[in-house]
């Protein structure tokens, strides 16, 4: 054997080691995140603390040792899905315009401008939520249904979630809507459709399931999201009653409060279980989106 | 006179700066079946397809001149496209069963042209699906997902699908390349009864299925028709250097 083919082999073992080794460190990372964040939440439950009660509660009094995740939740939730309300009907009218209508050169210029979007520092779409969204809802909006707020809202977080998920939402969508057989589009015109009725009874039918799957991943996204809304959101411990009552999601909660009033017992514990919350939505949320698109691309 | 379904006159057509289809002059006669003969990339689906008007798709499309269908121009102000389309059913390469059932797939075309009678539909799907003798082989889960059934079953579903709206023409381009021997046999059989009631233009690069089924060839390279008329004429006496040379097989 030569020296070179030696090498070469060594080289190419090597390579095999170092790419599993990276790849293990990629696969675990979850799970070692996972374990220590119920290990440390794990406290509360040895406290005399039950899910129950973490999870339906409204209590937070973290002095009192009461912890009570309800208006968090809520929060998080009603922030989410008012999100994905705003934002749904947009990337789905832009996706749709651009994928079957928009002229060649408009789809070139419109991909950069969405990368672009997606890719501004989530900080910066909250200063400019500071700037021009909590003014528009505290100017506008609310007095519009003759209500007065400082403008710092449920729906002025929703507004400026539901800006950062469209990008988002609308690569995924429009990518899925891509897939769909030109042919197909084809068959339908030469049956005698409209070009609409063949984006509404055959092409939307097609893709169903990959756009389904692409509001998942957005509400995951929209749901783990923090500082934009931590800093538009308003951040009072009380579940929202309303679209100009201010609230307070979860992420916002972790990252306002870690590593303040640490000396209070179990604080942290339950931090650490606000953040598991978080996680195994997700979590869960994720898997399901990527099964579903996994399904729609073995059909296909 | 002879009828000609449609005609083509000095057909120019270009995406981008790519000449596809150059000064095309043709005539399709009425009840027949046209072979569009050539090798791949000589435009011939662009032809087919911009018979139909779906080349209006195309990104960065130009076409001059005008088609003919009865005498009447259809690149006018005036004519209502989905009406246009309507009267040629179409057969792509591989079949493009729409996402519904087999039932769905050929009662769409009714549905959307605002026909909803129950009973009247379910008489003419049975009729569409006999017709291209597929019936006995669905009539027992008419509500499967028409991705279910193999594809020349397909083939057949989009053949029916086609037939139910009524048309006038069929363009088939090349509906039997991604099909076995057997499926393609079936097809070739059916349009041979097709043509009857229908003017066919079938589009293909294998010179003997043009044999075995043209009554009219139009024959194309690069682009343009080297050479077109009767079937008989066109392959025992071509006239053509570039038609020889494809007949006898010395075509690169």
């Amino acid at each position: 054997m030569t020296a070179l083919s030696l090498k070469r082999i060594y080289q190419d073992k090597l390579n095999t080691v170092v790419m599993i080794m990276a790849l293990t460190l990629v696969i675990t990372t979850p799970l070692i995140i996972f374990a220590s964040l119920y290990t440390k939440s794990s406290m509360l439950f040895a406290s005399d603390h039950s899910l129950w009660d973490l999870l339906f509660s409204s209590a937070w009094e973290p002095t009192k040792g009461k912890f009570g995740f309800l208006p968090f939740i809520i929060s998080s939730i009603e922030i989410t899905i008012l999100s994905v309300i705003i934002a749904a009907p947009i990337c789905f009218l832009v996706a749709i315009h651009l994928t079957q209508y928009a002229k060649h050169w408009f789809v070139k210029i419109m991909y950069p401008v969405t990368d672009i979007l997606a890719g501004i520092p989530s900080v910066v779409y909250g200063v400019w939520g500071i700037l021009v969204v909590v003014p528009l809802v505290s100017d506008v909006i609310a007095p519009f249904f003759g209500i007065q707020t400082t403008g710092y809202t449920l729906l002025t977080g929703a507004i400026v979630l539901s800006i950062m998920i469209i990008p988002f939402i609308l690569n995924i969508l429009i990518e899925i809507l891509n897939t769909v057989p030109f042919e197909l589009t084809e068959a339908g015109l030469s049956l005698g459709s409209t070009r609409w009725q063949v984006i509404k009874h055959i092409i939307l039918k097609k893709a169903k399931p990959g756009i389904i799957s692409a509001f998942g991943l957005g509400i995951a996204r929209a749901f783990g999201e923090t500082i934009a809304v931590l800093m538009v959101a308003g951040n009072v411990i009380k579940i929202p009653d309303g679209l100009f009552s201010a609230s307070y999601p979860l992420p916002a909660l972790i990252a306002n409060n870690y590593g303040e009033m640490m000396s209070i017992p179990l604080y942290d514990s339950a931090l650490m279980f606000g953040a598991l919350i978080l996680f195994v939505t997700i979590f869960l949320f994720n898997l399901v989106s990527r099964i579903v698109i996994y399904r729609l691309e073995r059909s296909l | 006179m002879n009828q000609s379904k449609i005609e083509v006159k000095d057909l120019n057509l270009s995406i981008g700066n790519q000449h596809i289809l150059k000064n095309i002059n043709c005539k399709i006669p009425s009840r027949k079946i046209t072979v569009i003969l050539g090798s791949s990339g000589c435009g011939k689906s662009t032809l087919l397809k911009s018979m139909n008007r779906l080349t209006d798709l195309y990104p960065k499309v130009k076409i001059s001149g005008d088609i003919l269908l009865n005498n009447q121009g259809i690149f006018g102000k005036e004519v209502e496209v989905t009406d246009l389309r309507k009267k040629m059913g179409l057969m792509s390469q591989r079949p493009a069963p729409l996402p519904m059932s087999i039932f769905d797939n050929v009662a769409y075309g009714l549905r959307i042209s605002g026909r909803k009678k129950k009973l009247q539909m379910k008489l003419r799907v049975e009729y569409y699906l006999k017709v291209v003798n597929l019936w006995d082989e669905v009539k027992d889960r008419l509500k499967a997902p028409a991705s279910s059934l193999s594809i020349g079953q397909q083939q057949r579903l989009c053949l029916a699908r086609g037939l139910a709206v009524d048309p006038e023409l069929i363009l088939a381009d090349e509906p039997t390349s991604a099909l076995d021997p057997l499926s393609s046999q079936v097809i070739e059989k059916k349009f041979m009864e097709l043509k009857d009631s229908f003017t066919i233009v079938w589009v293909t690069h294998t010179l003997r299925q043009a044999k075995r089924m043209a009554d009219h060839v139009i024959f194309m390279y690069l682009g343009e028709i080297i050479e077109q008329g009767p079937a008989e004429e066109f392959f025992n006496n071509p006239q053509h250097e570039i038609t020889k040379n494809f007949l006898n097989g010395s075509f690169n």
